[in-house]
């Protein structure tokens, strides 16, 4: 049964013709789009495609129930359009987003400003919302930090220690890969794809294979599955472990800090081992993979993987063993499951907020097809839950990696890749480190990108962060920032 | 004559020995951790590459920016100088001595917040806000404590007041005046001295705009305040005085040693605390004052 009716319903990593797309007035489109979200459908994507001078909106939700994506879009419009903001919050960034891509003004919309446009060396997303008040002071953090990370602009509105309000701007590290992509593939287009979020680069590149490999009709060959699931499982293990260092850091606690900072480099040096690059460039192409993992490699990763996965074991009992860690954690930054339904919250972040939200559960694709790790759900909300769902991750992704890397899958590595289909549209969604990574590619009549559209999981969930932060103390920030640890450049594009 | 060198080798050896303790709690951080970690010179390394370097002044912000480290490094070092050290006795002494050092690590403090407020950044403000409220709970440990001297001595000075307590009130103390001595030197678990993160900072957000020399006073200022009441931890405790000079001197290092050591596997080991509970420990360190000096004061009945 078709619960994204009347939408077009289709499964990830798939391809749809642009011409089955269904059309809708504008106006029918929010309408049934709002709908669909009050139904329990999630919101994945909602841009435009310039279509001669006006805008073609085009929304994409997810059931994830139902393990089916849907797709429609409007009539091509100019002007405005009414808002699907103040009922479905989740539509809040993609809005803005369209408005400043394409002009398209959403009406009633309350808090339409840029999100990532330069005005100058800086974004024009000020001015920023203040709260009154004689005990009310603010407090502006960035875009230049203490640490060496990206840049990113933070404002408090403070009573007291007590944050009221948190505003955050980014945009910074806007370089146009949107743009960059039109008319392609390119020659650059795999390594404009792979520094998206650098921290990402599997899932991104996964991501765009998929979308290519969709597009042109072929799968890549098992074996080629099964190593990108193996990356991106590698990927998962260095950033959690590194996130849950971080966290120990933050909070001043030594072992686990010193222990994970060493653990995250043993498992990028997994990845070195697969393709020769600790962050997994170059690995993924579409239409398979460009490195294979011999025997005597599998092997040898088996044996290191062991090691790292006993040290890490033994670093994340530190941690939760220490009272003093724990009670840092419990109740501080609490996002609460209505809140992260509404704001459509994805990854760890969702789930910690005790939502089964996983893309290689939900929307298998590739490898996970066949098999999946358990998703790792905690209720309760805060840097706490955030923090133990990373923990269980990097358990469940090192048994699943054993797993995994016991199979004996033969076949070839890659497979060749024809021309892209013309006039279609493809959505590859994956599973990243951070939650639902998501590319949608649309072909012109002559098969190139008409337009290619990414969302990082840090889209959705910047907002869960400024929610986490209000009633926080401020002096909670940084553990809060880090339990959710997003990416400023996967935002910025 | 003799007196004028007792005092400029005191001052001596406070200047130049205070810049080794957090050299020692460095170290021992950092071996725990497993790493190398930075020299125990590192800290006089820092200051005499701050001495040499120039000074960036807001334009907002008053002569105070500057005047304000350097009354703050005077005042800490004059509180030193009043400590006596163990056998050799303090150089100069009068009745209600005591209450002086208090004052002036309070000056120290109301300098440094004095500095933090004059360029006007929101974070420095934080930070003395920060300072100044937990600074209430941590000096009226530290009143109790002399509380307990003074009435286990029945002397107002501190050359005479150091009288040995007995064991367990000795004890309390000793845990009561360690609390406070992490507190009032934004030690773990009360502030973390090495984090990076502004936010969560107190005593290092009210010196984020200070360079140069007057980053070196701070500095500086801050090694000698840890030394002073690692001095003072260990002479309130240990009977320092029934000893020889040498043997006392030889204790009361080894003492400070320990002490310093104690910081270091507290941090090691432990997480700081969020804001809102650091008052509970502070009262707690208030208590572990407040017991001895009932059992000193009503032992008798």
């Amino acid at each position: 049964m078709n619960t994204l009716a009347p939408f077009f319903s289709f499964a990830n990593a798939s391809r749809v013709s642009w011409a089955s797309v269904p059309v809708f007035s504008v106006t029918k489109l929010v309408r049934l789009t709002g709908e669909l979200v009050r139904g329990g459908a999630r919101l994945v994507a909602w841009f435009g495609v310039p279509d001669h001078d006006e805008t073609t909106l085009v929304a994409i939700l997810a059931m994830d129930d139902d393990s089916i994506l849907g797709v429609a879009r409007s009539e091509p419009v100019s002007g405005s359009y009414p808002s699907l903001t103040p009922r479905f919050p989740q539509a809040h960034l993609f809005e803005r987003e369209v408005w400043e891509q394409h002009g398209l003004v959403p009406d009633g919309h309350p808090w339409l400003k840029p999100v990532r446009h330069a005005n100058g060396n800086a974004p024009a997303n000020a001015p920023f919302f203040r709260v009154d008040g004689g005990e009310v002071h603010e407090v502006a953090v960035g875009p230049v930090h203490a640490g060496v990370i990206e840049p990113g602009h933070f404002r408090f509105q403070c009573a007291g220690e007590e944050v009221m309000h948190l505003e955050i701007a980014l945009g910074y590290q806007h370089r146009g890969v949107e743009e960059a992509l039109a008319g392609g593939p390119h020659r650059g287009t795999m390594c404009q794809l792979e520094a998206v979020a650098g921290d990402t680069t599997i899932a991104h590149a996964t991501a765009h294979a998929m979308v290519m490999e969709a597009l042109a009709g072929v799968e890549a060959p098992l074996r080629a599955q099964w190593i990108r699931a193996a990356a991106l499982e590698l990927e998962r293990l260095a950033n959690h472990t590194g996130d849950m260092g971080a966290l120990a850091l933050d909070v001043a606690f030594l072992p686990t800090s010193a222990a994970c900072g060493k653990i995250r480099g043993d498992f990028l040096n997994l990845t070195a081992l697969l393709c020769g690059n600790r962050f997994g460039r170059g690995l993924i192409r579409p239409g398979g993979c460009m490195h294979d993992l011999e025997p005597e490699r599998l092997a040898t990763m088996t044996e290191r993987l062991k090691t790292h996965m006993a040290d890490v074991e033994q670093a994340m009992t530190w941690f939760w063993d220490a009272a003093s860690v724990r009670v840092r954690f419990r109740n501080v930054g609490v996002v609460h499951p209505h809140q992260a339904v509404a704001m459509g919250l994805v990854g760890p972040a969702a789930r910690a907020c005790g939502l089964v939200r996983d893309v290689r559960f939900d929307h298998p694709a590739g490898w996970h097809r066949f098999s999946q790790a358990p998703v790792a759900v905690w209720p309760s909300g805060d840097i706490f839950a955030r923090a133990r769902v990373r923990s269980l991750e990097v358990q469940r992704s090192g048994r699943y990696l054993f797993e995994q890397l016991g199979e004996h899958v033969d076949g070839e590595l890659r497979t060749a890749l024809g021309a892209p289909h013309p006039e279609a549209l493809a959505v590859a969604l994956v599973e990243g480190w951070r939650g639902e990574v998501c590319h949608v590619a649309l072909t012109g009549h002559d098969g190139r990108f008409r337009r290619y559209k990414i969302k990082d999981p840090s889209f959705h969930n910047w907002s869960g962060l400024a929610l986490a932060l209000r009633g926080t103390a401020i002096s909670d920030f940084p553990i809060c920032n880090k339990s959710f640890n997003l990416s400023y450049c996967g935002f910025d594009l | 004559m003799s007196a004028m060198l007792d005092l400029s080798l005191r001052l001596l050896a406070w200047l130049v020995l205070a810049p080794l303790v957090p050299g020692v709690i460095n170290k021992v951080k950092a071996w725990v951790a497993g790493r190398q970690g930075p020299p125990v010179l590192q800290l006089y390394f820092d200051l005499a590459r701050l001495w040499r370097k120039g000074v960036v002044v807001s334009t907002l912000a008053s002569p105070g920016f500057v005047i304000a480290p350097a009354v703050a490094w005077v005042a800490v070092v004059g509180a030193a100088l009043l400590l006596p050290l163990a056998g050799a006795g303090a150089p100069a002494s009068f009745d209600g001595d005591v209450l002086l050092l208090v004052y002036l690590l309070a000056l120290a403090r109301f300098c440094t917040a004095w500095g933090a407020m004059e360029t006007g950044s929101a974070f420095e403000g934080m930070g003395a806000a920060r300072e100044v409220s937990y600074a209430v709970l941590a000096e009226v440990g530290i009143i109790t404590a002399v509380l307990t001297l003074v009435v286990q001595s029945g002397s107002i000075s501190l050359a005479t007041m150091f009288a040995p307590l007995p064991g367990p009130s000795s004890a309390l103390l000793a845990v009561g005046l360690f609390i406070i001595l992490l507190a009032e030197n934004c030690r773990v678990p009360f502030d973390d001295p090495n984090t990076h993160l502004e936010l969560t900072m107190i005593h290092e957000v009210m010196v984020l705009d200070h360079s140069g020399p007057p980053l070196a006073m701070i500095l500086h200022g801050a090694s000698v305040k840890l030394m002073l009441f690692a001095v003072l931890l260990a002479q309130a405790v240990l009977p320092l005085s029934e000893l020889p000079l040498p043997a006392s001197m030889g204790v009361l290092a080894l003492a400070v040693l320990l002490t310093t050591v104690a910081v270091g596997l507290v941090e090691s080991l432990t997480a700081r605390l969020a804001f809102r509970r650091v008052p509970l420990l502070l009262t707690i360190g208030f208590l572990f004052c407040l017991f001895p000096l009932l059992l000193t004061w009503m032992g008798d009945i």
